[in-house]
């Protein structure tokens, strides 16, 4: 059976792809900054689909780290979720470069530095497939979340690169953009009822999407179209919704 | 973040502070952090037993942790579900010990409420099948089994929450060949013949009647005893026997809204349980059925709850001692005079239970749904003083209105409950809308 390893393994987001990579029989690698949180993750996908899953500290800012940390993961994987990201405060980012910098280097830098590594070995495998979780923030930068946005957006960018790039190679790169999810790092949010999807269900759509081979995922689908209709907002317009 | 937040009976709607955690570092802060916390599972309480100032959802702590499967012993965060813990456990031949009439429950509600089954009577409730557990009490954790700190456990044990969060539990599971039940139904004309046939049936594992409330004369308390046990190898046909253990399907219908409330009234509830009598044409049916419609009939409708309109409802669940059915049928009366008749009666017999603050005693069990309308508090009131009459109580795990001293005079372990609960959370941290209506903490 493939093995998947999640980058991120600590997220609500996370705990669902496991779990749904674990029912198809997947064996999972998980990583986080922290993996003794991971252990109960660990156990559980072990207990209900009786899976093998390993754990490793993983720290997307530690750039130096990644090359050492690939190295030492029991196999190769054959599918890498990147899934770690950092909301952050926009407002907090726009003074202060810390906070500015951790939402920058968390959801761009630390996912391409990674990704490359990963990139490299998938291409002289000739095979693999990267899912990245991007999000429709990058779509457009807001006055409310643009630190974030505009490194998902460099994200969104580097993604659709690596997947024109690794095609050659016969490894897969698939784009995903959610939009709302109901998870920890939105819970502080008042999300729209029905614009909002359950982590599980974003993880169903995504496990279909890869297995499909899908360039870009918008979960859940009409995402796509609002989206859409958002670009296509004239700026002179869009700055004076104050969005 | 605020929300609008009630539990299953839609009543009462209380504004709340929602959070969540995984990891129990996260929780410890945030106790730490706030006073008038409350943990809350899937919601499936009926009233506000878990709903405060700030309620604290279980649901993303929700990991399986250990399961011997040799010898039955499943040890879980407490935001698990019952339905999620039935998927594991049920193809390797293993059942819940304790169910209640909804899987859609977490096992920190589950005991939280010491839930009972059908099968209180040969078994217990879920507090008798537990080895240990994780309290976060006002104290910090605290491991507690009936052996160590058994204070705690007892009062931790159906007591609402009000000693602290439950964190992880490790129980004991039971031991099944097939994933079906043996089911009998038997007719019975009135109340008498049903308390009979409880009696005649007692050996059962698991039973239960559903009873029609709104007949009068002869035909008062008509109901439809149903029994089972779980189903052996030998018994199932030859199909079903080929994979014994595979789990029910899953089939979800859901009542997407409110319906008005005019949908359900005396004609169409006096219906229902004409129609729900007459579709067993024999007097007595024996089949043997997947576990999930023996278990849970109302968890095929997601959200059934809706069909009582957007004012809510009330479940009304008491208990009597074995030797007043006087008072079960005095208070039976009383409802059908009032012509105020739920849907569906769900009438049970309990064994023995020495738990301090738990719902179960020896005796007669009724749960009865009411909708919230004018009147009927007063009314609900009135069948108060008729329970206390007869010695009964009320389930916590349903009361939404009782007034304090209901409580305090009809659960005899209430002033112990209330000194332990003020030993293990003595800043009164842990409270619910609930523990505040009947004065549990500050009494």
């Amino acid at each position: 059976m493939p093995t998947v390893l999640i980058l991120g393994a600590g997220s609500d987001m996370a705990v669902a792809l496991a779990r749904r990579y674990a029912a198809a029989g997947h064996t999972l690698q998980l990583a986080a900054r922290n993996p003794g949180q991971l252990r109960s993750l660990e156990q559980d996908l072990r207990i209900r689909h009786r899976i093998a899953a390993t754990v490793h500290a993983f720290d997307a800012l530690d750039f130096d780290s990644h090359a050492a940390f690939y190295q030492s993961l029991p196999t190769p994987p054959d599918i890498v979720i990147c899934v770690f990201g950092y909301l952050g405060s926009q407002e907090k980012g726009q003074a202060d470069w810390k906070e500015a910098s951790r939402i920058l280097h968390t959801n761009f830098t630390g996912a391409v530095s990674i990704l490359n590594i990963v990139a490299e070995d998938m291409a002289s495998r000739g095979k693999g497939t990267i899912i990245g979780i991007s999000s429709v923030a990058g779509d457009r930068g807001r006055m409310s979340n643009y630190l974030y946005g505009s490194a998902k957006a460099g994200f969104t960018a580097y993604l659709s690169g690596l997947r024109n790039r690794l095609w050659h190679s016969g490894a897969h790169v698939m784009t995903v953009e959610p939009g709302f999810v109901a998870t920890q790092m939105t819970q502080h949010l008042k999300l729209p009822p029905l614009l909002t999807a359950q982590p599980d269900q974003v993880a169903a759509d995504i496990f279909k999407a890869a297995e499909n081979k899908k360039n870009v995922l918008y979960t859940k689908w009409f995402w796509k179209y609002i989206m859409l209709i958002i670009k296509n907002v004239p700026e002179p317009i869009f700055k004076k919704k104050k969005l | 973040m605020r929300k609008n937040i009630a539990n299953w009976g839609n009543y009462p709607v209380l504004d709340c502070e929602e959070v969540s955690f995984s990891m129990e570092e996260q929780l410890a802060q945030y106790v730490d952090a706030h006073d008038n916390v409350i943990a809350r599972g899937n919601g499936r309480c009926y009233g506000d037993a878990s709903l405060g100032e700030h309620s604290i959802s279980t649901l993303r702590y929700d990991k399986a942790l250990q399961f011997d499967e040799q010898q039955g012993i499943f040890e879980c965060q407490s935001g698990l579900t019952l339905d999620q813990i039935l998927d594991i456990i049920v193809p390797r031949g293993w059942f819940l010990p304790v169910t209640p009439g909804t899987k859609f429950i977490t096992i920190g509600g589950a005991v939280a409420s010491d839930v009972h089954g059908k099968n209180h009577h040969s078994e217990g409730s879920f507090s008798n099948h537990i080895i240990s557990m994780n309290v976060l009490t006002g104290k910090g954790p605290v491991t507690c089994s009936p052996e160590t700190e058994p204070d705690l456990f007892w009062a931790t044990c159906g007591g609402m929450g009000l000693t602290g969060v439950i964190t992880t539990v490790t129980f004991r599971l039971k031991k099944i060949e097939t994933a079906y039940i043996r089911q009998k139904q038997i007719k019975a004309k009135n109340l008498d013949e049903v308390l009979q046939l409880f009696e005649e049936h007692k050996h059962y594992t698991y039973s239960m009647a559903w009873i029609d409330c709104l007949q009068k004369g002869d035909s008062f308390g008509r109901s439809i005893l149903i029994t089972g046990e779980h189903a052996t190898l030998e018994q199932l046909p030859a199909k079903a026997a080929q994979a014994p253990l595979t789990l029910p399907k899953k089939m979800k219908l859901t009542l997407p809204f409110n319906l008005p409330g005019f949908v359900l009234n005396n004609f169409t509830v006096k219906l229902f349980n004409a129609l729900y009598y007459a579709k067993n044409t024999k007097r007595v049916i024996e089949n043997t059925v997947p576990y999930e419609p023996f278990f849970y009939p109302l968890d095929a409708i997601l959200h059934w709850n809706r069909g009582y309109g957007k004012d809510g409802f009330v479940q009304y669940q008491f208990v009597l001692p074995m030797d007043k059915k006087d008072g079960l049928v005095a208070i039976l009366q009383k409802i059908s005079d009032k012509g105020w008749g739920s849907f569906l009666a769900v009438l049970k017999t309990f064994g023995p239970q020495d738990d301090l603050i738990s719902f179960p005693m020896e005796g007669y069990t009724l749960a009865l749904d009411f909708p919230v309308r004018d009147g009927l508090f007063p009314f609900l009131d009135e069948l108060d003083a008729l329970v206390l009459q007869y010695g009964g109580r009320l389930y916590l795990t349903k009361d939404a209105r009782m007034k304090e001293s209901v409580f305090w005079d009809s659960y005899p372990n209430a002033q112990r409950f209330h000194q332990i609960v003020k030993e293990w959370n003595p800043n009164g941290k842990f409270r619910s809308a609930q523990s505040d209506r009947l004065n549990i903490q500050f009494a």
